[in-house]
């Protein structure tokens, strides 16, 4: 009952290397303390609602792990809320983040399955009601009320197969995690 | 102190296949119970449960239903009555109430302390069941002490729960009966899903359980399976035993007034908060019920006897709604009550042996652990599908019962 076959999996290619994940989860599974990560970003403020953050190195498999290079993501917010518009907002970074988790883990989980892939484009749209972060209305969150992912799927599989794809890498997307379920935030000041 | 070839702990199924299997190999044993054969069925279970299985399926070695409705599926106190007619019938070595307290492992084979004293064996078959201790997640210590906390060992029936509202966390078979019967006394009911397997009853005319099992779905081995952790750690199917052989799935349930909300991740200060991901759990339980009605489907295909089945079918997605609840207060809407339908774990506490994983489960290969002569049986995925069900404790208990008849022989070499 699953769709995995070896003969299969060899002759697609997502660009994901499932023998080296396969191996990870292996070895993770007898080292969970190589398992515990840490993902850092450090965030300087611009000028009004416009940030510059940085994204380097990780602590993951037991030490500090350091990148080729550093990333830079900036965020700001529209014109229509008095700012400059120089980045996207915070909440579409968000977004942004759900949308590549999901789309990464369907390429994974279909190179898995032995699906060969030939396009996935994911469209994402969240509600927000501002008279949460407007402070308008007490009983309205700051967040999204709800958000709403499609994905456009082009590949050699059925379309229940499709499906499945997708149901899974929501199952194992940590991004979707972190959205739909509550997680304990500490903040601290010098 | 005693001595026997081969104490089994527990006479329950999987403990009298193996005696039966020892039996006919003339391996001397003895099954330690700490009850009546057959105890847990006896004193665990709630009081409207019957066997997910129907009676025909029930088939152990050298013993089958004989009753006169095959396709039933039978309370607990008929399943008592069989096993007990099979212990006499087996005239298997049962001591009743002998509860084993420790078990140490010497040279020669196991010492076994129990409240009726002390036996010695070259070698031990666990099989004291899956479903000792009713695991409960450990948020749940964030529960108000004015809420009603049970597992469903505690719960009996819908009477003797306090007045008002019931959360019920988990959406297996357990879960979906409890709530079933609960909502249908005018209470309400919120039952928090998570991974869940929904199944109908009865497909093309046929049981479920008889068209897994000509499909060859319940035979698939633990050496088979792709992904053999996951395979043991699947909830339960969502089926109930009743005589009209209905399904029961979460369309039902919200339409008899249940209230489906997400898998439950956090609890403080009298109000619970529930995952978002509750569509994509009914998507995964909705396609993987497709996957298993489509291989049926080939199976009447390729087997030629379409006309002798009713036509294929698919059923309604499961809806639960656009508006799923994310946070419940207790007090302001009337739940009084929390049942924590969460799973079941063994009890191995008299297990004084070094074979546990960090999460406290026996490591074993098919049954087999890795310490000379110790044996496991009846646990999920033991050996096959069908491990952990009755029908499954024969195929088991043979293989095991010839490794361990293998093993004294080498040992005595």
């Amino acid at each position: 009952m699953t769709t995995t076959n070896d003969a299969n999996t060899a002759k697609v290619n997502n660009g994901v290397n499932v023998d080296a994940l396969l191996g990870a989860r292996e070895a993770l599974e007898q080292t969970p303390e190589a398992a515990q990560f840490k993902w850092r970003a450090t965030c300087d403020w611009v000028n009004g609602t416009h940030s510059r953050s940085v994204i380097g190195g990780f602590f993951g498999l037991g030490a500090e792990q350091g990148r080729d290079q550093s990333f830079t993501v900036e965020a700001d917010h529209p014109k229509q809320f008095a700012a400059e518009d120089l980045a996207p907002t915070p909440v579409e970074l968000v977004l942004s983040g759900l949308a590549s988790c999901l789309t990464g883990g369907i390429a994974a989980v279909a190179q898995r399955r032995g699906i060969q892939l030939h396009s996935v484009k994911a469209t994402v749209e969240a509600d927000m009601d501002l008279q949460g972060i407007l402070g308008i209305d007490e009983d309205v969150r700051n967040g999204f009320s709800a958000v709403r992912v499609h994905f456009d799927i082009k590949a050699d599989a059925s379309q229940d197969d499709i499906k499945a794809l997708v149901a899974q890498s929501q199952k194992r997307s940590a991004v979707f995690d972190i959205i739909t379920s509550p997680t304990n935030v500490y903040v601290t000041v010098n | 102190m005693k001595v026997t070839t081969t104490v089994i702990v527990g006479a329950g199924h999987s403990g009298l296949a193996m005696s039966r299997h020892l039996a006919d190999r003339s391996i001397d044993h003895v099954l330690l119970e700490r009850g009546e054969v057959a105890n847990s069925w006896a004193t665990e279970r709630w009081d409207s449960l019957r066997l997910l299985t129907p009676n025909w399926q029930s088939r152990l070695p050298g013993f089958a239903y004989d009753g006169r409705d095959p396709d039933g599926y039978m309370q607990m106190s008929e399943v008592v009555g069989y096993l007990r007619r099979y212990a006499e019938l087996s005239r298997a070595p049962v001591q009743t109430s002998t509860r084993v307290v420790r078990v140490v492992k010497t040279d020669a084979g196991y010492e076994v302390t129990t409240d009726q004293g002390l036996w010695r064996c070259k070698a031990l078959v666990i099989a004291s069941g899956a479903c000792n201790i009713a695991s409960v997640p450990k948020l749940a210590d964030g529960l108000p002490a004015s809420i009603a906390s049970l597992t469903p060992m505690d719960y009996r029936n819908p009477s003797l729960l306090p007045d008002g509202g019931v959360m019920i966390v988990g959406a297996s078979a357990t879960g979906v009966q409890l709530a079933s019967e609960i909502q249908a006394t005018g209470r309400q009911v919120v039952l928090s899903t998570g991974e869940h397997v929904r199944v109908p009853r009865v497909y093309r005319g046929r049981d479920i359980k008889w068209w897994m099992d000509v499909i060859g779905a319940m035979d698939l081995r633990y050496d088979e399976v792709d992904d053999l952790k996951r395979a043991r750690n699947l909830p339960s199917l969502q089926l109930v035993g009743t005589p009209e052989r209905r399904s029961i799935d979460l369309n039902g349930l919200r339409e008899s007034g249940v209230e489906i909300i997400g898998r439950l991740v956090g609890l403080q200060g009298g109000k619970a908060q529930f995952s978002g991901a509750l569509a994509n759990q009914c998507a995964l339980a909705d396609l993987k019920m497709n996957r298993l009605l489509t291989s049926i489907d080939m199976w009447v295909t390729e087997s030629g006897q379409g006309g002798s089945f009713e036509a294929a079918c698919r059923y309604p997605p499961t809806d639960i709604g656009t508006n799923a609840r994310l946070s419940l207060e207790f007090a302001g809407n009337g739940i009084r009550t929390v049942i924590w339908a969460t799973g079941y774990r063994p009890d191995y506490s008299w297990l004084d042996v070094p074979v546990f994983d960090r999460k406290g489960r026996i490591v074993h290969d098919g049954g087999v652990v890795n310490v000379p002569g110790l044996y496991v049986l009846g646990l999920p995925f033991l050996r096959r599908r069908k491990s952990s069900f009755i029908d499954g404790a024969g195929d088991d208990a043979a293989d095991l019962a010839g490794r361990l008849s293998q093993d004294l022989d080498r040992a005595a070499a």
